[in-house]
Formats: C-alpha cells, sequence, structure tokens
C-alpha cells in the first residue's frame, strides 16, 4: 500500500474513533440525566469496541511509521494521531466510568441538585468542545482546534463553582454526603473530559502547523499557512 | 580607520566563518542554465546534504567546489566560489593544490587497478613524497580511520580489485583522506552499496566531520536526515530550501521541499 492510501485509512479511523467515543459520550450524559441504566448497560457494552479501535489504531501507527518511514508532516499526522487516538481513548474511559454509577446507584439524582451543579452545561459545554476538535481534525482547520481553549474554561468554572455547592448542600443534609461525592467525581470525570479535548486541540494544531502548545501559556491565534 | 577598511574586515571575518561560500553561481551547459543563481554558505566541520530529483543541478554544484566542471565542453559560470575566503577560479589559483585540499568520492567505487597499499599511497607518491617509513605511516593511519585496515592488514599487497564493493568504496576514501584534504566531497557514495556496506561509510562520514568539511549529495532521503547537519533541496537549478536537516525534516517552509521529501513530488 502507498503512502497516501496507508494514512488516509489511519485518518478514516481515527475519524471512526471520534464518532464512537462522541455516541458514548452523548449516551453517558443521558442516562446520567434522565438516570437511565438501560443506556448506561449500553455505553459499559461498547467500551469493548472502544478498546478494540484503539489497540487498532496503534497498531496501523506502528506499521505507518515502520513501513513508510514518513518525515514532516506525515510524521507529525502519524505522532498526532497516536496521542488523539489515546486521549480520545481515555475520554471513552470516563464515559464508562459515569455509566457505572448509573448501573449501580439505585437512586436517581434530585432534578434540583442537577441543576444547582450545572450538569446540563457541562456536558453540552464538553460535548461541543468535542465537535469543534472532530471538525478541526476532519477539515484539517486549526482555528477551529483553538475555539475549545476557551470553552474549556467554562467547564473549569462550573468545577470550581461545584465545591462550594456541594459543600453548602452536605453541611444542610450530611445524609447526602454519599450522593455528593459520587456528584463530585462525575463533575471531575466531565472537568477531565474537556482537558482531554484541549491535548487533542494541542495535537491536532502540532500536526497542522508544527506548533507545539503543551505546557504552553500562549494559545493564541495560529501563524500563517505555507 | 576609514569606512572602506572596517567592512573589509568584517566581510573577511564573515569569509572565515564559512568553508565554502557560493554567490550568485550561474552555470550553463551550453545553452541549457543548469544552475540559476545559488548562494549558499556552508560551515567547516559539518556535513552538508544536497537533494533533489535527478537533473536538478545538485553534482554541477558540488562539483564547482574543485573545478571538475572545468573539462565539460561548453561549460560556463559566472558568480563566485569561495574556499576559506579565496576566490578558487581566481587566475591565480593553483588548481593542483587546490584540489589537493578536496577530496572527492564517487558513486562507483573507483580504485586503480593496483594493490591496497599502492591506492592510498598513490595521492603521496604523486606528489613526491617516497619516505618508505612516513608512506606506511600514512598509508595505516588513512585505512585506521575508514576502519578497513583490520580487514586488510595482511592483504596490502593484493589487488584493489578483490575487495568488496563496500570495502573498494572505504579504500577510495581512505585513498582520499591520505592526502589530507580539508573538505570532502561525496558524489552519491553509497548508491551502489549494501545496507551493511552504506552503515559503515555513513558511520565514518559521522566521524570524519571532527576532521574535515564534507558535502554530500545524495539521493536518499533517510541517508540526508541520519548524516547531515544541513540540507540544500534543489530543484530546478535552484535552491528551494537551505536549513538545518532537523528543520528540513520535520517542519520545512517550503511546500516543495515537503512535497519531495515527502514522496508526493509531481
Amino acid at each position: 500500500m502507498n503512502l497516501e492510501d496507508h494514512r488516509e485509512i489511519l485518518n478514516q479511523s481515527g475519524l471512526e474513533m471520534f464518532q464512537l467515543v462522541r455516541k458514548q459520550l452523548i449516551k453517558s450524559k443521558e442516562a446520567f440525566l434522565t438516570h437511565d441504566s438501560d443506556l448506561a448497560e449500553e455505553v459499559l457494552h461498547t467500551e469493548n469496541r472502544v478498546n478494540g479501535m484503539d489497540l487498532k489504531i496503534d497498531r496501523d501507527c506502528e506499521r505507518f511509521i515502520a513501513l513508510h518511514n514518513p518525515v514532516a508532516g506525515d510524521l507529525r499526522f502519524v505522532l498526532a494521531l497516536r496521542k488523539i487516538n489515546f486521549d480520545l481513548e481515555r475520554i471513552g474511559d470516563h464515559a464508562f466510568g459515569i455509566s457505572s454509577y448509573i448501573v449501580e446507584v439505585d437512586t436517581p439524582v434530585d432534578q434540583e441538585v442537577i441543576d444547582k451543579l450545572e450538569f446540563e452545561q457541562m456536558y453540552e459545554a464538553a460535548l461541543s468542545m468535542l465537535d469543534d476538535i472532530r471538525a478541526a481534525y476532519k477539515d484539517g482547520n486549526a482555528k477551529k482546534a483553538r475555539k475549545v481553549f476557551k470553552k474549556d474554561k467554562v467547564l473549569n468554572k462550573i468545577n470550581l463553582n461545584s465545591f462550594a455547592v456541594i459543600s453548602a448542600e452536605v453541611k444542610k443534609d450530611p445524609n447526602l454526603i454519599d450522593q455528593y461525592l459520587l456528584l463530585f467525581s462525575v463533575i471531575k470525570k466531565i472537568e477531565r473530559v474537556g482537558d482531554l479535548i484541549t491535548n487533542i486541540a494541542e495535537e491536532i494544531i502540532f500536526y497542522l502547523e508544527a506548533e507545539v502548545l503543551k505546557h504552553s501559556k500562549k494559545k493564541g491565534p495560529s501563524k500563517p499557512s505555507k | 580607520m576609514s569606512k572602506k577598511n572596517k567592512e573589509s574586515i568584517i566581510e573577511s571575518s564573515i569569509k572565515r566563518k564559512y568553508k565554502l561560500q557560493a554567490k550568485d553561481v550561474k552555470v550553463w551547459y551550453g545553452d541549457f542554465m543548469a544552475i540559476k543563481g545559488v548562494s549558499m554558505d556552508i560551515k567547516a566541520n559539518k556535513v552538508t546534504a544536497f537533494i533533489g530529483p535527478s537533473g536538478c543541478g545538485k553534482s554541477t554544484f558540488l562539483r564547482l567546489f574543485n573545478r571538475m566542471n572545468d573539462y565539460v565542453d561548453d561549460f560556463k559560470m559566472e558568480g563566485e566560489i569561495n574556499i576559506d575566503g579565496k576566490d578558487i577560479n581566481n587566475k591565480n589559483i593553483n588548481v593542483e593544490l587546490l584540489r589537493k585540499q578536496i577530496g572527492m568520492v564517487f558513486q562507483k567505487p573507483n580504485p586503480f587497478p593496483k594493490s591496497i597499499f599502492e591506492n592510498v599511497a598513490y595521492g603521496l607518491q604523486i606528489q613526491g613524497l617516497k619516505d618508505k617509513k612516513f608512506l606506511q605511516e600514512r598509508v595505516e593511519s588513512s585505512l585506521k580511520q575508514v576502519a578497513l585496515w583490520d580487514e586488510v592488514k595482511d592483504d596490502l599487497n593484493k589487488s584493489a580489485l578483490a575487495l568488496s564493493g563496500g570495502q573498494q568504496q572505504r579504500l577510495c576514501i581512505a585513498r582520499t583522506l591520505a592526502v589530507e584534504p580539508s573538505i570532502i566531497l561525496m558524489d552519491e557514495p553509497t548508491s551502489a552499496l549494501d545496507p551493511i556496506s552504506t552503515a559503515k561509510i555513513e558511520e565514518l562520514i559521522y566521524k570524519l566531520k571532527d576532521k574535515y568539511t564534507i558535502v554530500i549529495v545524495t539521493h536518499n532521503m533517510q541517508q540526508a536526515s541520519r548524516i547531515s547537519d544541513t540540507t540544500a533541496f534543489f530543484y530546478l537549478g535552484e535552491i528551494i530550501e537551505y536549513d538545518k536537516t532537523n528543520k528540513i525534516f520535520t517542519n520545512p517552509e517550503k511546500q516543495q521541499t515537503e512535497n519531495y521529501i515527502t514522496g508526493r513530488f509531481g
């Protein structure tokens, strides 16, 4: 197989992984907000497919490097895809983790609590970020990838606020501590999903523009293309 | 100090900084313009690789540094080639002395039909050096530098043509080193060799750069990326990009360079 064809296959696998993980996250959101344990079970079952895809992409990336000795843009693409794949798989793990709680815990969470802790907004922000990086990856558009850095701040803010809300609620009724600890860990997971998405955005920018943003505070506008 | 003097001091210090310099070099073979105004500076003790498709002018350009194109019919050149700051096309330059400081290794190993010893000692002997002990020492040190000594030390009087292709090429490099040049030009030195011999020559190039300035023309991208410090990409008689090898192979500035090194050349 020539390099171009092999790269296209890898690219398609990357898109498939994006699609798969996005579905997992949407289902985990619905399962959580509606306490739908059947849907949560579905997420648990699909986790095998996510893991399978993760292994396949890893193996194909290794082959691509071994067979084609890629350089420049091709090399950055394959290096970025390996990391993107790793991060997507981790997002899949978080969707799995949240769904496990739904299956294990019988009592649904109060709608009032869900609203107070802004779960829906948090999920919406994470999903919108995931859509941005998916489009950035698909269209090779670094500008779209850069959008997520701002959106991640929404997640971080909700995450920070949740601490005060939970603390106040627990003081009111200490019997609810178990439920709130669980909710807090769900918030942490969604917040982590946001971090993973920003990592992916950094990888996409590295692949497209050869700019390393990891550990950098400067995540401004893109440099002019070649 | 006058302004003119000051400038010339600055200019000469820049010249000294670079081992090899080309300034707006143009070359014609008859009506065909093979090199269309190339300028480049090459630092001492570095390996510089020339890459580019066949017919792009990289070998022609390499051969300008030891004036090998002088013998080509209809060859015409404009511009300046400097070695250690001196214009090598100046009428007062002694071409034999110039070539003494520039070794050249070609695509196909080309040992003389003589013994291994005579091959390595040849350059010294035609310079009139006859002292046997000196010749022996120089032959041994040259063969050691190319890691061929252990393989041939008991067969120095055997014909060089009996050696393998890889050994012959290393012998040719030893022959070059024996006259102690400061620059080595290599024109696809490993394209006729198997991977093991290629690896030995590459390792050798890597070691030799401590003492010599090396310029290598290669069609093997991986070779250029493995052994060179800087890479120049030639296309249709021009330098498209000349930069650190690291940069060329990870993030070249020009789309044309990227297309060539990734094998998408149109």
